[in-house]
């Protein structure tokens, strides 16, 4: 049990972190590749200054008409990413872990707030499910996948909640936290995670479209 | 229920009624074999990394589905959202890797062309700015390479082909046309002119087939203000003078960009320093953004410029001047390839509050407008359609109800012409024009002089 712990903890975080920014830089280099043979015409399309401001426009909260239309679940959703990233990089005991490994750190998060904030998460995840089964429109797009791909993510952020509390079985639940944290960074590149690289290509595209050929706003 | 929603959902969910005969004769000479193999060159070689990001990064959030007229107007039934649409062609043909049955693709040739008017407001409802639009043209692409197009539609594009305008309008007609114009309005303007072929003119005037079929006036019209403000201006007699494309709208891009084509080359030879045109979106989309990038220019060869910013520009300048105002209260309808196509909104609201003196904002406007339902081909697949056509735009109705407005002004064919139906059916007590028809009402009959 000891060196299958030493191995998720040790080697396994390296080869999912790999995997994951691998992961990204090998498709990043795909698509740029691919669309340099089948359609060059992006790149002449393309401006840093649409592209940015699209993406920009985008990122102010509720700035976007669209995000104006579904306050609640634009609102939920903004939060939640921010917090995808900002609890488990500023979680004191990951902290730690690190400082163990490379002595490096940085200020950590107090403990009872990142509890709350991971409840957060956790609160945000199960709205995204109810929301997938009581809005008919997004109940139509649904299907296995987009539970799957929840659960994925609730996982590791309900194992970390209950491994920090330790009510129950510390030690499996902590594997558990563990092995699923490293499981959701290995699918990022291999999933629609992978929105994450995606997204703002596509918003870059969709900016320039509109900022430089259509010469309109496209938010 | 879960197997029979999955039913629901997985496959299209009504078997739609065989009503148009260019489908279903298409349909019938259709083998499995050639099925696959269409869809498979289409979405395989045809398209690259953005088809394949738009696919993978729908996260399924449903937040297109308030941008879409259809949806709206419909009770907010799921399947006319634009992600649905999506769903129920593209997805589909990509899971069973283009093993589609005919019935699959009547539903995907009314979800492409009738459910569908390619406005791109969905676009900017998307966080991602996933181009649903430019699929639903994927999937008219296919419909055109399987010959499933609806048959209206598909005879604009018969007429592109043979003619190289929309409504099969002959050679000497159309000269024909342009004459007994030019001489119905010498009775305003003595010694006015439609100069013909005029190499080295400043700018060529250009129109859609429409409007010497039947709507000439407008030609009038635009003469009129040409002469009154004293343009160096020249229309081509022979053809090339048509802007118009629906084969953009089908997806047959070799003759949409012949067509593209041959219009900058009639620019070309008459050594033009600009294209003016006049009051229509698609067309003007089709040269100032899709059929240059077909005939390889990043940018079109030619300045092209929408009648909306010719207006503009005429009366910022002083070249033609309003005697009196326009005083019954107006609304203006954003047409997308104008506003969101090229942000021309706040050039067409200093032209309307130049021309009115009453004008009224219906919302959403601007790049946010609700589409006429009628452009993207819509309309042009015909009457048999007229009917699910309104159903599907009853938003566009309430929008313009709530205006109270006494004219509708819309700057674009299509949505002129959708909108009148529109007005129609749902008895709307409005009158329908065009901007060029107001200017002209209320424009200054005299002859702009440069001050010394």
């Amino acid at each position: 049990m000891n060196s299958f712990i030493a191995f998720i903890m040790g080697p396994m975080v390296w080869i999912s972190v790999i995997i994951f920014l691998g992961g990204l830089i090998f498709k990043l280099v795909g698509i740029l590749g691919a669309v340099r043979q089948k359609e060059p015409y992006i790149y002449s399309y393309v401006t840093l200054k649409h592209s940015l401001r699209s993406i920009g426009a985008w990122l102010i909260p509720f700035f976007p008409r669209s995000a104006r239309l579904s306050p609640v679940y634009y609102g939920i959703s903004y939060l939640f990413h921010i917090l995808l990233f900002l609890v488990p990089l500023f979680l004191a005991s990951h902290i730690v872990l690190i400082n163990e490994a490379f002595q490096i750190s940085w200020p950590a998060l107090n403990d009872s707030v990142a509890d709350v904030l991971t409840l957060g998460v956790i609160a945000a995840l199960i709205f995204f499910a109810v929301r997938r089964i009581r809005v008919p429109e997004v109940k139509y797009l649904t299907g296995a996948m987009d539970y799957l791909l929840i659960l994925v993510v609730l996982l590791p952020f309900l194992t970390g909640f209950l491994a920090y509390h330790q009510w129950v079985a510390y030690q499996w639940i902590t594997v558990i936290h563990i092995l699923s944290g490293e499981l959701m960074l290995i699918i990022i590149p291999f999933s629609r995670f992978s929105h994450m690289l995606n997204a703002p290509l596509t918003r870059a595209y969709m900016g320039s479209e509109f900022g430089h050929v259509r010469q309109a706003r496209d938010w | 229920m879960q197997t029979k929603e999955n039913a629901m959902t997985d496959t299209p969910s009504a078997v739609e009624k065989p009503t148009d005969p260019a489908i279903e004769s298409g349909l019938e000479r259709l083998t499995p074999e050639r099925i696959r193999q269409v869809i498979q060159q289409v979405l395989k070689k045809e398209t690259g990394p953005r088809f394949k990001a738009y696919v993978e990064t729908c996260m399924r959030c449903g937040l297109c589905a308030d941008a879409c007229s259809y949806f709206l107007s419909n009770d907010r039934d799921p399947q006319f959202m634009p992600a649905a649409k999506v769903k129920n062609t593209v997805w589909q043909m990509l899971k069973k890797d283009g093993n589609v049955s005919r019935d699959f693709l009547r539903r995907a040739v009314r979800i492409s062309h009738l459910e569908c008017n390619a406005c791109k407001r969905c676009a900017m409802y998307c966080p991602f700015g996933i181009d649903i639009a430019y699929m639903m043209l994927l999937v008219r692409r296919i419909c055109h390479k399987l010959e499933i197009t609806p048959q209206y539609i598909q005879d604009t594009v018969n007429s592109h082909s043979v003619t190289l305008n929309q409504m099969w309008v002959k050679d000497d007609e159309w000269i024909d046309t342009l004459q007994w114009q030019e001489e119905d309005a010498r009775d305003e303007f003595e010694d006015l002119q439609i100069p013909l072929d005029k190499v080295g003119a400043d700018i060529m005037y250009s129109v859609i087939a429409p409007e010497p079929k039947f709507q000439a006036g407008l030609i009038y019209q635009a003469a009129t203000m040409m002469h009154a403000a004293g343009m160096d201006w020249t229309m081509p007699s022979s053809p090339g003078w048509d802007n118009s494309n629906m084969a953009m709208y089908t997806g047959d891009n070799e003759i949409s960009g012949r067509i593209a084509r041959k219009f900058f080359e009639t620019a070309a030879k008459l050594r033009v320093k600009r294209i003016v045109m006049g009051e229509c979106g698609h067309a003007f989309r089709s040269v100032y953004d899709m059929g240059n990038r077909w005939n390889s220019w990043v940018m079109p060869p030619f300045e092209v410029v929408h009648a909306l910013a010719f207006y503009h520009e005429l009366l910022t300048q002083g070249r033609i001047t309003i005697k009196e105002k326009y005083k019954k209260k107006v609304t203006l309808h954003d047409p997308c390839n104008v506003s969101r196509g090229r942000g021309l909104h706040d050039k067409a609201r200093e032209v309307v509050n130049l021309v009115c003196k009453d004008f009224v904002e219906m919302t959403p406007n601007r790049e946010h407008n609700y589409c006429c339902g009628a452009g993207g081909g819509v309309i042009n697949c015909g009457p048999p359609y007229k009917g699910e056509r309104m159903v599907n735009n009853r938003v566009k109705a309430e929008q313009l109800a709530a205006t109270g407005a006494e004219v509708l002004i819309a700057p674009c064919h299509n949505c002129h012409s959708g909108l009148e139906d529109i007005i129609q059916h749902y008895d709307l007590k409005m009158e329908i024009k065009f901007l060029g028809d107001l200017i002209y009402e209320t424009m200054e009959k005299k002859i702009y002089e440069p001050e010394a």
